[in-house]
């Protein structure tokens, strides 16, 4: 393994705009060098989150334009596996309308067949397929990023260490690097990234994508919406969570208090016998 | 003893309080564990499939699957539409359409057998969507091949227990007791149908 | 079976029942009319608790089973799909693995009442052995159906685990790696691993249900020890199980409960680990890999061992021990409140298991490994020989001469002198 992790620093890696040329999340929290342990990296610092708390539900503008940057940005090189574009109608997600649904799955080519003639083909994406990954499997990821594999984001809020205000810190964790810090070619400094060696170039820039709803568009916003929007990804059924979690709760002190009085009936028997 | 005489209903009453608030909570439990098995979100969603009409002769069916059932496609003869419309109504032992795009339950005239949500029935009537599942319990009728047995009504022939169906798929004589189900589908364009 | 029935059929259909099946009998005599201390506190309301874990971790089991994927590149998927797809599937999931945390902490506080209380000494050894027994067989249980999910935590936590078998070969070379490739049913762990660990994870739940019915039946021949650890020696020291258990059992459920609802609904991550949302890759370990907390002093016995094979043992041993319990506590007292030395070292000990814990979480280096060798010195000094010394030389406190003399000396002195009597 750690042959490989010297070849994919040794080759070069260009940084193109906005196009992020694809995060080690995953394989480069794996195989950060020793001396990088995980404990270096400053403690994430906490966000407010509307869907955070006992009570707390997603913000549906937000998971839109989260959305919105994920497409635009990270859909470039990171899948969503794991959804399908249904999804984002669901109740209790970004709840695009069902025609707003339809137009972006039919914006994508799915591969479908085989057909009478037995040829696969393409055909445009409908609610119930699965997101479109960028790349039809690991190896092909890699060679499009110079060794680095871009992970899959389906599960990344729940993947990482401190979740959603990881994700936050890390895209708006880029920095210049520190004095004396020698820097692997084509590798950015992050605060935040398990040894501060990120091959994900900077992937956010002010203005970068464009905000319908007037929402300021900086860097800060984007990151702390396709946050969140990664959190819904990867926790989709939170707000019924939630909500069943308080009416069962709300049972349950009832029931306690009710048990509770008739034990204490119970036992009265026997101590004024 | 004595004490259970002077206040026998408060300690009755908190007990079967107690005791019911936690049996209904547990029956309101056990509703997730049944649930579970009901058509799940990925299920549900690949509710629909459209299907190209244009290869298919005069005089032939093709069959599709949709939601893991059998949908009978056939490409009727005026001959066959010609003997669906003459039959009477009083000789139909299911007198039903059954047909998923109408409300209600009209009568099952040959028209209203092909009738899809567009309501524009007699543009289309060379066309039977059928679900080629028997009404009696669930076989799979023969027809749909060429050379295949089509029972007494020139239709469809169920092998597993002997009923017939004419050729708009209506129930004539045998043990099934319904007409052959009519998904909703509608059509698209005038060779293409949409499933569901 | 340690008392005369009371159970009188109120049917004509019950009567014919009981003539040849008496089921309701049973039920009766064991459930309802069982003479219990009265002196239970609310530590032994872990027996009912425990009986309901099983329940929920088998129903939601069953159920999660039906959705579940046994197979190598479709078991993380299938868990996905179970969260997102199928019908209340993100509740059965989460409450089947947190089910198994909560399980554990009751079976923990279980032992520790246990232990506490002399509850495994005379006539009660077989009893003992047998939750012992039961609690193997859970670990094993909780182990197999962790890997099932076929994350990273997962995917390695097997591949360490079944490694230790490995360590045989320093007996006899050859042996441990034969054995270890003989669970994988491979090279590595891999599908044919998974789909043998999903096979006996669905099957060891009935074996620990059956433990259980003899678990019981083992406790309801010699009847409930208690807090004082005296025997029922007349009618007033003993109460009905129906209804004073049944609804202080139920009340304290509903507490525990409380408590796993908590989790589920509002921190059905708190106790995993984000690297088992990875899914497994046999070619890339976890930076820092940990097993569930339920496992975390047993790993840190292994790792403070510097010797494999004699880890491995020392490991296994720390469980193993406990099925002599009752021989290596040679005091004649049972419980820890009338034993004034053996009760801090109890509690030492108690607090040192929790500290092994504690250890087993960090990396196994430096000053922790060196708190771990210490720690797990004192895991078996206490078992093995301060356990034994301390039933010799210890002189036990006064203790009242029946369980009525307790409950009734902590009574105010109006209540003195008048009997208690059992109502029904």
């Amino acid at each position: 393994m750690g042959e490989k992790f010297m070849k994919m620093f040794a080759s070069p890696f260009s940084r193109v705009g906005l196009v992020a040329a694809g995060v080690v999340l995953g394989t480069a929290t794996m195989h950060a060098p020793a001396s990088y342990a995980a404990g270096e990296a400053p403690p994430i610092p906490s966000q407010s989150w509307s869907f955070s708390g006992p009570f707390g539900l997603f913000d549906r503008g937000q998971l839109q334009r989260g959305y919105k940057v994920y497409k635009e940005v990270c859909a470039v090189c990171h899948g969503l596996r794991l959804l399908h574009y249904r999804n984002l109608g669901e109740p209790g997600g970004p709840e695009f309308s069902e025609a707003e649904v339809k137009a972006i799955a039919a914006e994508v080519e799915v591969l479908d067949g085989p057909n009478e003639d037995g040829e696969m083909f393409d055909r445009p994406g409908r609610p119930s397929d699965r997101f479109v990954s960028p790349f039809p499997n690991k190896e092909a990821a890699r060679a499009a990023n110079n060794g680095a594999y871009p992970p899959d984001l389906s599960l990344m809020a729940k993947a990482r260490v401190g979740g959603p205000d990881y994700l936050y810190a890390l895209l708006t964790g880029y920095k210049p690097e520190p004095d004396g810090m020698e820097m692997s070619e084509g590798m950015s400094y992050n605060e935040y990234f398990p040894g501060h060696q990120i091959a994900m170039a900077p992937p956010l820039f002010d203005e970068g994508v464009e905000y319908t709803d007037g929402t300021p568009p900086t860097i800060d916003n984007y990151a702390r919406d396709v946050s969140a929007f990664m959190m819904w990804a990867a926790e989709p059924k939170l707000e019924e969570r939630h909500r069943v979690g308080l009416r069962f709760m709300i049972y349950l002190v009832i029931l306690a208090g009710l048990l509770y009085l008739a034990k204490r009936r119970v036992w009265s028997k026997l101590k004024h016998a | 003893m004595a004490n259970k005489k002077t206040e026998p209903t408060r300690r009755d009453f908190m007990t079967i309080a107690a005791g019911s608030f936690a049996a209904v909570g547990g029956a309101a439990a056990l509703w997730p564990f049944i649930d579970q098995m009901n058509p799940d979100a990925s299920a549900l969603s690949l509710a629909t499939i459209e299907v190209d009409l244009s290869p298919i002769p005069v005089g032939q069916s093709i069959t599709v699957s949709w939601r893991g059932k059998p949908v009978f496609i056939r490409h009727r003869t005026p001959e066959e539409i010609e003997a669906a419309k003459a039959v009477e109504m009083d000789q139909l032992p299911d007198p039903v359409a059954r047909n998923d795009n109408l409300d209600g339950e009209p009568p099952a005239t040959d028209l209203n057998r092909v009738a899809t949500g567009q309501g524009d029935a007699q543009k289309h009537e060379n066309w039977m969507v059928l679900i080629g599942i028997c009404t009696h319990l669930g076989c799979i009728p023969k027809g749909q091949r060429i050379g295949d047995e089509k029972g007494e009504f020139d239709g469809w022939f169920c092998p597993c227990h002997g009923s017939h169906y004419d050729t708009a798929g209506r129930i004539r004589k045998g043990p099934a007791p319904r007409n052959l189900e009519i998904p909703v589908y509608e059509f698209i364009s005038d060779n293409k149908i949409k499933i569901g | 079976m340690a008392h005369a029935s009371s159970y009188k059929p109120n049917s004509a259909i019950a009567k014919w029942m009981d003539d040849r099946l008496p089921v309701m009998r049973m039920m009766h005599d064991q459930f309802n009319d069982f003479p219990t201390p009265r002196n239970l506190n609310y530590l032994w309301t872990f027996g009912g608790i425990l009986t309901f874990c099983l329940a929920v971790q088998m129903l939601s089991g069953i159920v999660l089973a039906m959705h579940y994927i046994p197979q190598e590149s479709m078991a993380f998927d299938s868990v996905e799909h179970i969260m997102r797809d199928v019908n209340w599937g993100w509740l059965l999931r989460y409450m089947h693995f947190n089910g198994a945390s909560l399980f554990f902490f009751a079976v923990y506080i279980h032992i520790a009442r246990g232990m506490y209380y002399g509850s495994y000494k005379a006539p009660r050894e077989v009893l003992w052995i047998i939750g012992v027994l039961i609690f193997l067989v859970m670990m094993a249980t909780a182990f197999m159906g962790y890997s099932l999910v076929w994350g990273q935590m997962s995917f390695w936590a097997v591949t360490v685990i079944t490694n230790l078998f490995s360590s045989l070969d320093a007996i006899i070379p050859g042996l441990g790696t034969t054995i270890v490739e003989w669970i994988w049913g491979g090279f590595s762990v891999g599908g044919p691993t998974l789909t043998r660990l999903f096979s006996l994870h669905y099957l060891l739940p009935f074996v620990i249900a059956g433990l259980v019915i003899l678990h019981i039946w083992a406790l309801h021949v010699p009847g409930s020890n208690n807090p004082t650890g005296i025997e029922i020696k007349t009618k007033s020291d003993a109460i009905s199980f129906n209804p004073y258990y049944t609804i202080k059992d139920g009340f304290a459920m509903s507490m525990f409960v409380i408590l796993f609802a908590a989790l589920v609904f509002y921190a059905p991550n708190f106790l995993g680990h984000p690297d088992n949302y990875i899914e497994a890759d046999p070619l890339v370990t976890p930076p820092h890999i940990v097993p569930e907390w339920y496992f975390l002093p047993y790993y840190a016995i292994l790792r403070a061992i510097p010797d494999k094979l004699m880890g491995v043992i020392a490991m296994f041993g720390s469980i193993i021990v406990l099925f002599f319990l009752p021989w290596l506590d040679t005091s004649k007292v049972r419980s820890a409140r009338y034993r004034p030395i053996f009760k801090w070292f109890l509690l030492l000990f108690f607090v040192n298991t929790v500290f092994l814990g504690y250890l087993g979480a960090q990396e196994a280096a430096g000053v922790y490994l060196t708190l771990g060798r210490i720690s797990t010195a004192y895991y078996f000094l206490f078992l093995l020989v301060i356990l034994p010394v301390l039933g010799w030389i210890e002189k036990p406190t006064a203790m009242p001469g029946s369980i009525t003399d307790d409950v009734l000396g902590k009574k105010p002195v109006d209540m003195a002198g008048r009997k208690p009597v059992p109502a029904e």
